[in-house]
């Protein structure tokens, strides 16, 4: 009688920590689905090494100086943001979070010699959110390409190139 | 090149008018480009203080959406996308400040900027919201000072004037401070 009662607290126990558990992981998922907190996964922005990130202001004047060879600049962000404004010379990829944007940039590049410097842009929303920078990013690595960059924007497209009187230029 | 040949005025004004036309031209075509690029730099921030441009939509609910019919009421403007992280968390805030406030005279209207609707109709049923969100367009963004990151914001007044742009991960504290005094004016 008295080993089964035991037997019977002992389960309530388990139980208890199994419910515990579960509340507990629920909660810290709700708890991180409601957060700003920066992603810091292999996705994320900050997946890229720092050593590849370029200023602004290094792309303006690389796109500036004369005879030098030219970076292909790739926005891996969203159609409406490309479409709104982009970089004047920029194509559009597609987004980075997406598969068929990966799959657009991996089209656009593939005939391109692996030393060829690309610089990837985005800009849709500060840097730790971007979905799309990092993906795009180690897409072309995997590629093989040894000579690709970021845009480092950390806000966002408007407020770290545009405002900051950098041209812009409209269309599809 | 403008040669001065003495006493001959006539052949003067006539290369001032060849030289003057040539600049015309190339003012036109300078022109034309300058509609072609994107709003200049300063557009985002000379929005404030100004009149909200008005716009007539369709939102995901298949009801009129018209700016105008909110005048006498403040509107906060949310401009939006699904992937935009720190978007989402406004947004239950947002819906909160329109349960809390609506009574007040609050109108949260949610503009996504996503390129699919479906995207945008997903996170409208995930979060429950329970205000009008319509579909933004390169023309409603660009109106609006150009939409050139996520989350954008803007407090407009009961006169339809905008009071308030809020760019990136705003002080949502400092946005309802912000919106409880407009709604007191």
């Amino acid at each position: 009688m008295k080993h089964c009662m035991m037997n019977r607290s002992r389960a309530a126990a388990v139980l208890a920590s199994i419910l515990f558990l579960a509340s507990f992981t629920l909660f810290s998922s709700a708890l991180q689905a409601q957060s700003s907190e920066p992603a810091s996964g292999p996705g994320s922005a900050y997946s890229v090494p720092k050593a590849q990130l370029m200023q602004p202001e290094t792309l303006h004047k690389l796109l500036q100086a004369r005879g030098a060879q030219k970076p292909l600049v790739l926005q891996v962000g969203f159609h409406m943001l490309y479409a709104e404004a982009h970089i004047p010379g920029a194509e559009y990829a597609g987004p980075g979070a997406e598969p068929s944007g990966l799959q657009n940039l991996q089209n656009r590049v593939s005939k391109l010699p692996h030393n060829k410097l690309i610089v990837l842009y985005c800009g849709c929303c500060p840097w730790g959110h971007c979905p799309n920078v990092g993906p795009a990013y180690a897409r072309l690595r995997q590629m093989g390409f040894t000579n690709v960059k970021v845009l480092y924007l950390p806000d966002n497209f408007g407020a770290d190139w545009a405002n900051k009187g950098y041209p812009v230029v409209q269309g599809q | 090149m403008l040669r001065r040949i003495p006493g001959a005025k006539t052949q003067t004004r006539m290369q001032w008018g060849v030289l003057c036309r040539n600049a015309g031209a190339k003012l036109v075509v300078c022109a034309c480009l300058a509609a072609l690029a994107a709003p200049p730099a300063s557009a985002a921030t000379s929005m404030l203080h100004k009149p909200a441009p008005v716009f007539v939509r369709t939102d995901l609910n298949h009801r009129k959406l018209d700016l105008r019919a909110y005048r006498g009421k403040v509107v906060l403007l949310d401009f939006w996308a699904s992937w935009c992280a720190p978007c989402q968390v406004e947004m239950p805030r947002f819906a909160a400040w329109q349960r809390q406030y609506g009574p007040r005279g609050l109108q949260v209207i949610g503009i996504s900027m996503d390129d699919d609707p479906a995207a945008a109709r997903k996170v409208v049923e995930k979060l429950k919201l329970n205000y009008p969100v319509a579909m933004g367009d390169v023309k409603l963004g660009e109106s609006y000072g150009g939409v050139l990151g996520l989350p954008l914001t803007f407090l407009i007044d009961r006169r339809g004037i905008i009071q308030a742009r809020f760019s990136g991960e705003a002080d949502l504290n400092a946005m309802e401070q912000q919106l409880k005094a407009l709604l007191g004016r």
